[in-house]
């Protein structure tokens, strides 16, 4: 990998990474769109988690790490800490893959 | 983890513990780039130039594979759109002189942007921002070198269940965000468009794609939700927090 597809792929994200802040940022917004942007967390949250827990390359799976998900998924109803969600859900993966 | 955990602030403790589990991933990262063979320069460059994990991790892999460099700057930059729509969800935080802009706009990822977006108050999603950016920074990046360094001496980080770590903590910020009937309904529906896109389309469309997850929640809170002033817009989302 050259240095010029290092920077290349460092200014394209630069400008993606910039759209938000360096555009947008403190700007009044309709509130039409404040409305959906508000909304945003939400649907790209979820699509994050989604992906992360069933996305295998291009193909969807289940594995130790969704066991760990979900188990993180029931941690998180019970409004345990964070750091609590993240290592239960280490843990219930690495002991799945360890008996599998 | 005893230093995190001693740590006091939440927030704080939140993005200490953010800054090592991707450090772990950094020094994955370190090992593949050089087993790519990429210099240690080069990874460290990555790491500190685009400072985007799993963009870095799409563009060493395309070389690892045998793809040549446009390929692997293009799936890199696919991997990254979905920054546009988390700076433009974060754009009435990142406020400030253009300097501190774009310092915020590099230091935009997954991790400083679900801190952000997770807390409630204007005051909270800033320092959770800039305290996540510059952890998950520092610790990406000495892990790059460690690695890069290290070479393939280190194993596979799936065997510690790190792969469900990213998943779980996302969900833990996720969680408080879901009080609100629209909130939810925008993030079922997100996950249901970005699962239902992962087979067809190229690695990071499916996460951008989850924006329209959006569609869904507005089109049932529209009108619906009186109470919910559009002005509070970003505090409305977090609830009480947690």
């Amino acid at each position: 990998m050259s240095w010029l597809a290092i920077v290349a792929l460092a200014v394209g994200t630069f400008a993606l990474k910039g759209v938000g802040p360096v555009l947008a940022g403190g700007r009044q917004m309709p509130a039409v769109l404040n409305r959906v942007v508000a909304l945003l967390p939400a649907a790209l949250l979820a699509g994050l988690v989604a992906v992360q827990t069933f996305g295998d390359g291009q193909t969807l799976t289940v594995d130790g790490r969704t066991v760990g998900v979900l188990v993180a998924a029931v941690a998180v109803v019970l409004r345990a800490p964070f750091i609590v969600v993240v290592v239960l859900a280490m843990a219930a993966a690495a002991l799945v893959r360890g008996l599998g | 983890m005893g230093f995190a955990t001693s740590v006091s602030d939440p927030v704080l403790r939140k993005a200490v513990v953010l800054g090592i589990a991707v450090g772990l991933y950094g020094v994955s990262f370190g090992v593949l780039a050089v087993t790519a063979g990429l210099s240690v320069w080069q990874a460290v460059g990555l790491s500190t130039l685009v400072f985007a994990g799993s963009s870095q991790f799409a563009a060493v892999g395309v070389i690892a594979a045998g793809g040549g460099p446009l390929a692997a700057v293009a799936s890199g930059l696919l991997l990254n759109t979905r920054m546009a729509a988390f700076g433009l969800a974060l754009a009435p935080v990142l406020t400030g002189r253009l300097p501190r802009r774009l310092l915020a706009s590099h230091l935009l990822i997954d991790e400083s942007a679900a801190m952000a977006l997770a807390e409630s108050d204007l005051r909270a999603k800033r320092r959770a921002f800039w305290f996540t950016g510059v952890s998950v920074f520092v610790f990406w990046n000495a892990a790059t070198i460690f690695g890069a360094l290290a070479g393939s001496l280190l194993g596979d980080p799936r065997t510690l269940g790190l792969d469900a770590a990213f998943p779980a903590g996302f969900l833990a910020l996720l969680g408080p965000m879901l009080h609100h009937r629209a909130a939810r309904l925008s993030a079922l529906a997100g996950a249901v468009v970005a699962l239902g896109l992962l087979p067809f389309t190229p690695p990071g469309v499916p996460i951008l794609a989850a924006s329209a997850g959006v569609l869904a929640g507005y089109w049932v809170a529209n009108g619906d939700d009186p109470g919910d002033d559009p002005g509070d817009h970003l505090g409305t989302l977090s609830g009480p927090g947690e």
